[in-house]
């Protein structure tokens, strides 16, 4: 095993976006996935985002504090699988139209976002050092 | 099939995010594929169900990250970390809604 502390040597740029690319089309079927299962209904809360976000900040805070130069897993599983998993573009879509639509939930989901999504980091980068 | 185009443009979106972040350090490269990612989704939110699910739920999903976003807010110091809180939240609700005025405008 390699020293957790040592940044790796770097993987050439080809692989790198290969090894990114596959990793972020599987993160994102992940998400599509949860958003059929949870379609958004006008006026309510977008449920299938919020989960993907803040579980996705979850795994991504276990994967900083455990293993933050890991050679493949870092670009694969950080960058592509959780990065194409979770989203900001949707997140910033759905409360815009939420914010016209019922402002309250607008409200609402964003704090949600922010709250869940930054607390699970730290409860992620704080399983990770115990 | 609509599947395959999500995957697709995922690809494409989180691969261009690395472009992005080997070029500009730190937090900023992920404040810069947000925002633009958020005014991209604003154009696209009117294509249709195929169009969307290629750029939309594929590329800007997969090139804006919630994740890394998170992660180096809560790793911040203090002011600098509300303010990049701040900065993501004000910013990518008005590109996104920018992008839904300018793709009404264009149509």
């Amino acid at each position: 095993m390699t020293d957790p502390g040592v940044p790796p040597r770097p993987i050439p740029l080809p692989a790198l976006l290969l090894v990114v690319a596959v990793g972020g089309g599987l993160g994102a079927l992940v998400r599509y996935g949860a958003v059929v299962a949870l379609p958004v209904r006008p006026g309510s809360l977008p449920v299938a985002t919020l989960l993907v976000n803040v579980s996705g900040a979850f795994a991504l805070g276990v994967l900083v504090g455990l293993r933050p130069h890991a050679r493949w897993l870092r670009p694969f599983v950080g960058t592509g699988v959780l990065g194409g998993f979770t989203t900001f573009s949707a997140l910033a879509l759905e409360a815009d139209h939420l914010l016209a639509q019922a402002p309250a939930v607008g409200v609402l989901y964003v704090a949600l976002s922010l709250v869940l999504g930054l607390g699970a980091a730290v409860a992620g980068l704080r399983v990770a050092a115990r | 099939m609509t599947v395959l185009l999500v995957v697709l443009g995922a690809a494409l979106g989180a691969s261009a995010r690395l472009l992005v972040s080997r070029r500009i350090a730190g937090e900023r490269a992920t404040l810069l594929v947000n925002v633009s990612g958020s005014l991209l989704v604003g154009l696209f939110a009117g294509l249709s169900p195929r169009g969307y699910a290629l750029l939309g739920t594929g590329f800007c999903g997969a090139f804006t990250t919630y994740s890394t976003f998170a992660v180096e807010a809560v790793q911040l110091p203090r002011p600098r970390a509300a303010r990049y809180v701040a900065l993501s939240v004000g910013l990518c609700l008005a590109a996104a809604a920018a992008g839904l005025g300018l793709a009404a405008w264009a149509v």
